[in-house]
This record gives structure tokens, sequence and C-alpha cells, in this order.
């Protein structure tokens, strides 16, 4: 298996299908077109099927149909066509059945623009549609990561009958970066007893998510929070750097960690001792290894492409055992590791703890847009 | 090893292209690269550019806010990128088509005039890849074989497109060797 220069969107299409995917559904939007037009071509010549819906709303109900046949189903959008999915998401959700989804984050709110942004997080990870539901939200932060977070959301959620939401940015999309793709697998039929695959010689089966008492609502409901606890106990997951030494931990996802990276590298050669936790798991989210890791390190830097999301989550893991920054660009602006180490540095200039004689010197960048002290 | 190259120009004159071949070569002497295009409501004729950045250690942010080296192929380019190159890098400028100079002495500026090179060889659009040559030349990114073989991989069908673009490359490179002997 030789290195590829790949395309972000391309990437993850390609991913899909070595995964099995057997039906895709999808409406184009700037910056995701890529991975739509990809399967256009990729799909048919496989045999496998390849639609484009006429809006996003009709993209979430063909992908809703097919998952209900029990295939290995996907769509991808950007913001604005997320929106438009989630009415479909939460009947899917109700429905118990697996998909998989592609969010290329894009500045919002609105139509916004076509730059990064993650500014989708409570979308994503709080449910988004009605009702009380969860998808599990992973959050690449380079191409190969997409690919192998891809390759496994087919996994993912058929083992929850769940949906899988990769949460990207316009960044991993349109970036090239060198990738090693997994191997193509044989597309698995099987009976796990809730398809519905044609009821001849069996008892037919109905898929809803409909539950018009509320005794058998309840009971869908508790089953749901079942699988939900389930996935948090068992498919949290995350990555760390330089944590160990750490007086200031960077909580980032996505292209922020990336650029949170450079700023660390950064900082330490200037004698700042700061480590990062990257989730990828956005939901569930690792609260636990937050907690933990704020028991020794006193400062907390939570860095996004946002106006302050998943700091929220931060801060419920993290209590009162630190304080807790937020540093945020907005409307698709993208931040600079300069600008990262601005406020790593104000930071230490704080805590004599954190900060080498001389690490004041870097203040003067942008005050966090909101700061919270423990 | 670091190398955060800014690639700049009009859309057309193959600007995403060269970052996509100097990415690749970067990827086949086995470094760490990222190559990020500019996205917006584009088209023909308009600005373009794209960010390559070849390194030894892990890549953390594919944007850069002051690049190593730059590759200008228009005047909207010159404007932007000759005053972000960081002291001691390398400025490639088209000097065909741009006639303001950077005036800085804190860095290295190349002026060769590519599309008339280019035009001399009979193939006008190989601008980008003689001012590739000159970067490479100048800068030692990469080397000038891994790029001649990927060409040759490129363009194994086309050997008159190859020639010309091998014959381009060579033109960029030794006129910057010439100027430094």
């Amino acid at each position: 298996m030789s290195k590829e220069l790949w395309k972000g969107n391309e990437a993850i299409a390609e991913a899909a299908v070595r995964a099995g995917l057997q039906a895709y559904f999808g409406y184009p939007i700037t910056p995701q077109t890529e991975l739509l037009e990809y399967l256009s071509r990729r799909m048919p010549d496989l045999g496998r099927v390849f639609v484009q819906a006429e809006s996003e709303v009709a993209a979430i109900n063909m992908v809703y149909g097919a998952a209900c046949t029990g295939v290995r189903v996907m769509t991808s959008s950007s913001s604005p066509g997320m929106s438009l999915m989630q009415e479909g998401l939460s009947y899917i959700a109700g429905s118990e059945v697996p998909c998989v989804l592609v969010d290329m984050m894009r500045g919002g709110p609105g139509l916004g623009n076509i730059a990064p942004g993650q500014a989708d997080y409570f979308q994503l990870v709080k449910g988004g549609g009605h009702g009380d539901y969860h998808s599990i939200v992973l959050a690449p932060a380079s191409v190969q990561e997409a690919v192998t977070l891809t390759y496994t959301a087919f996994d993912l959620a058929e083992k929850h009958r769940a949906i899988v939401i990769i949460a990207a940015d316009g960044n991993i999309g349109q970036m090239m970066e060198p990738v090693i793709m997994p191997p193509m697998r044989e597309i698995v039929t099987g009976d796990g007893g809730w398809q519905l695959t044609g009821a001849r010689g069996r008892e037919h089966r109905v898929i809803a998510s409909i539950g018009l008492e509320p005794e058998q609502l309840e009971a869908i409901n508790f089953r749901l929070q079942a699988r939900y606890a389930a996935i948090q106990a068992s498919e949290v997951r995350y990555a760390e750097l330089d944590t160990d030494d750490a007086d200031i931990l960077i909580v980032a996802f996505g292209s922020a960690a990336r650029i949170a990276h450079s700023a660390i590298r950064e900082a330490r050669a200037r004698g700042i001792r700061v480590g990062l936790l990257r989730p990828i798991t956005l939901w569930p989210f690792p609260s636990a290894r937050i907690a933990e890791l704020t028991k020794r390190i006193s400062r907390v830097l939570v860095v996004e492409m946002n106006a302050g999301q998943m700091v929220e989550d931060v801060r419920l893991a993290v209590g009162s055992q630190a304080s807790v920054d937020f540093f945020g660009r907005l409307g698709g602006f993208v931040p600079m590791p300069d600008e990262i180490l601005g406020q790593i540095a104000a930071i230490a200039a704080r805590s004599p703890a954190a900060a080498p004689a001389g690490a004041g010197d870097l203040t003067g960048f942008q005050k966090p847009i909101r700061s919270w002290q423990a | 090893m670091l190398e955060e190259i800014v690639i700049a120009g009009f859309g057309g004159q193959g600007v995403l292209f060269t970052g996509q071949l100097l990415a690749y070569a970067g990827m086949t002497e086995g470094r760490n690269v990222t190559w990020i295009p500019s996205y917006g409501p584009e088209m023909r004729g308009g600005t373009a550019h794209c960010t390559v950045i070849i390194s030894d250690e892990e890549i953390g942010s594919p944007l850069v806010k002051r690049p190593s080296a730059a590759i200008v192929l228009n005047p909207p380019s010159m404007a932007k990128y000759a005053a972000l190159v960081r002291p001691g890098g390398t400025l490639v400028v088209d000097s065909a088509l741009i006639t303001e100079r950077s005036g800085r002495s804190d860095i290295h500026e190349i002026d060769l005039p590519a599309k008339d090179i280019a035009a001399d060889l009979g193939l006008a659009r190989a601008a980008n890849v003689v001012a590739l040559g000159a970067l490479i030349a100048a800068t030692g990114v990469v080397q000038l074989e891994t790029i001649v073989k990927i060409l040759t991989s490129r363009f194994a069908a086309r050997p008159e497109v190859l020639l010309a673009n091998k014959r381009a490359l060579r033109m960029g490179a030794e006129y910057v060797i010439k100027i430094v002997a």
C-alpha cells in the first residue's frame, strides 16, 4: 500500500466506497461538492446506487428509506444543507436505522459563506432535530483521519443502529494530503432481524418513528437511551499531544486543533509548556479524560472556529477544577497559529506557574472574545 | 526542513496544478505535505492561489500568514505576497507579466520572464513550470528529477507536451543558476 495525494472530499468518498457503501443520495453544495461529484462516477462504475436528489430534504429521506433495508448508505452536505436534513435525521434516529452523513462545515448562520467553519457543533452534537436523540459525531483533523473515520463509520452505525456524522470543515474537504487507502471490502448482506428485505416466508416487519401511546413511546425512548449509554461507555475517542508536563491545556477539534498544534510548537520553543487534547468523537465527548487532566492542569484554553460551542462541554467536564478561556474566529475565518500563540502567552502571563520569564512579551494579540474564570 | 510556499496568479495559469506538482514531489521524497487551494467563488481570469507545505515534521496549520517562498504570476498576487514573504525567503516573479518589484533587500527576489521563456518553447501555458523550475533551483525544496518523473507519468500519452514541460522546468532552473553564477 503506497501513499497517494488525495483531496479530502474525494478521499472520504473513496473510503466510503471501500467500506462497502451501497447507496448514496445527495445534493451539491460548496465546499462538499467534489464528494458527490466523485461518487457520481465511481458508484455507477461499480453497479451501485447514486442519486442526485432534488434537494437535501429529499436526499435525507432517500437515505432513510435505503437505511430501512439495511444497506450501507450515506449522504453528504455542508451547513445549510444539514439544517434542511434535521427533520429526516430525527425520524431516522427514532426508527433506529443506521446511516452515515458527512458535514463539510462552512461559515454561518444563514446562507453564510463557503469558507471553513465549526459552528454546526451544537446542531450535530446536541441532536439538531426534535426529540431525545444523539448522533455519533466524528471530527477528523487530517485527510488520512477522515479516511480512517469514514471507513469505520459504517461499522459503528450498524453496531449501534445509530446515525454517524463525519463533522469536518471546508479545510479538510478542500485540502490535499498523503493518504494510505484501506482495502476494498466485500459487501456483506445479512439479516439482523429488523431490515425490510421483503416479507416472503416470514412475518412482516414495521419500521417507524411513531409511538402513539406514551407507554409505547417511553419504552422506545428508554431503548434509545440505553443505546446512547452503551455508545458513551465504549466509543469515546481523542488524541493527546504533550499533555504529560503541560501547564496549559488546549482543547480543540478538527482544523482548529491542527492550528493549535502549530501554536503549541511555537509556545514550547519559548518555554511555555502547553499540551493539546483533541476530541475525535464530539459525541460521545471525552469528558472523563478532560476531568482527569484538569485535576493537575489548572488552565484550559478552548479554540474553535465558532463563537464558543464545544467550550460548554469542556466547562461541564472541568467544573471548578481549572479556569477555562475561549478563543474563536467567526464567519469562516480560520485562526492563524500566532493568534493562538498570543492567547497562550496571555494565559501564561496571568499564571506565574505557567509563565517563564518573558512569556508576557507575546501579549498584545487579539483579546479572547469570551473568557470564563473558574 | 520546512518550506511554506504560496503560488498565486490568475485562474487558468496553472497555479493549483503547479502546487500539486510540488506537493506530489515532496510526498515522493518521503516528506509530509499539504496542499490547500483558495476556493472562493472563483472563475477563469479571476485570482487563484494555493499553499503548499513540505516538512520533515507533522504539519499543523495548512495555512500560513507569512510564507517562506512565493511564486507570483500576476500583478494582484505581487501586490499581496511581495510584502508577506518571510525575511530570508524567496519570491519568484514572472517579469513578463509584472512590472513592479518588491523593493525588499531582505528576501531573494527572482525576476524572470517566465511567460516569454515558455512562449519561446512553443508552450506559452508552461510559464508556471518555468517559474517552478526557478523556485526549485533557488530553494532546493525538492529535486528537479522528482518533478520530471511526475511529469513523465502525467504526460505519458502526450510526448510533445512532456518535452516542452521538461524544457520549461530546466529553463527556469538554469535562469536562476545563471544569476547565481
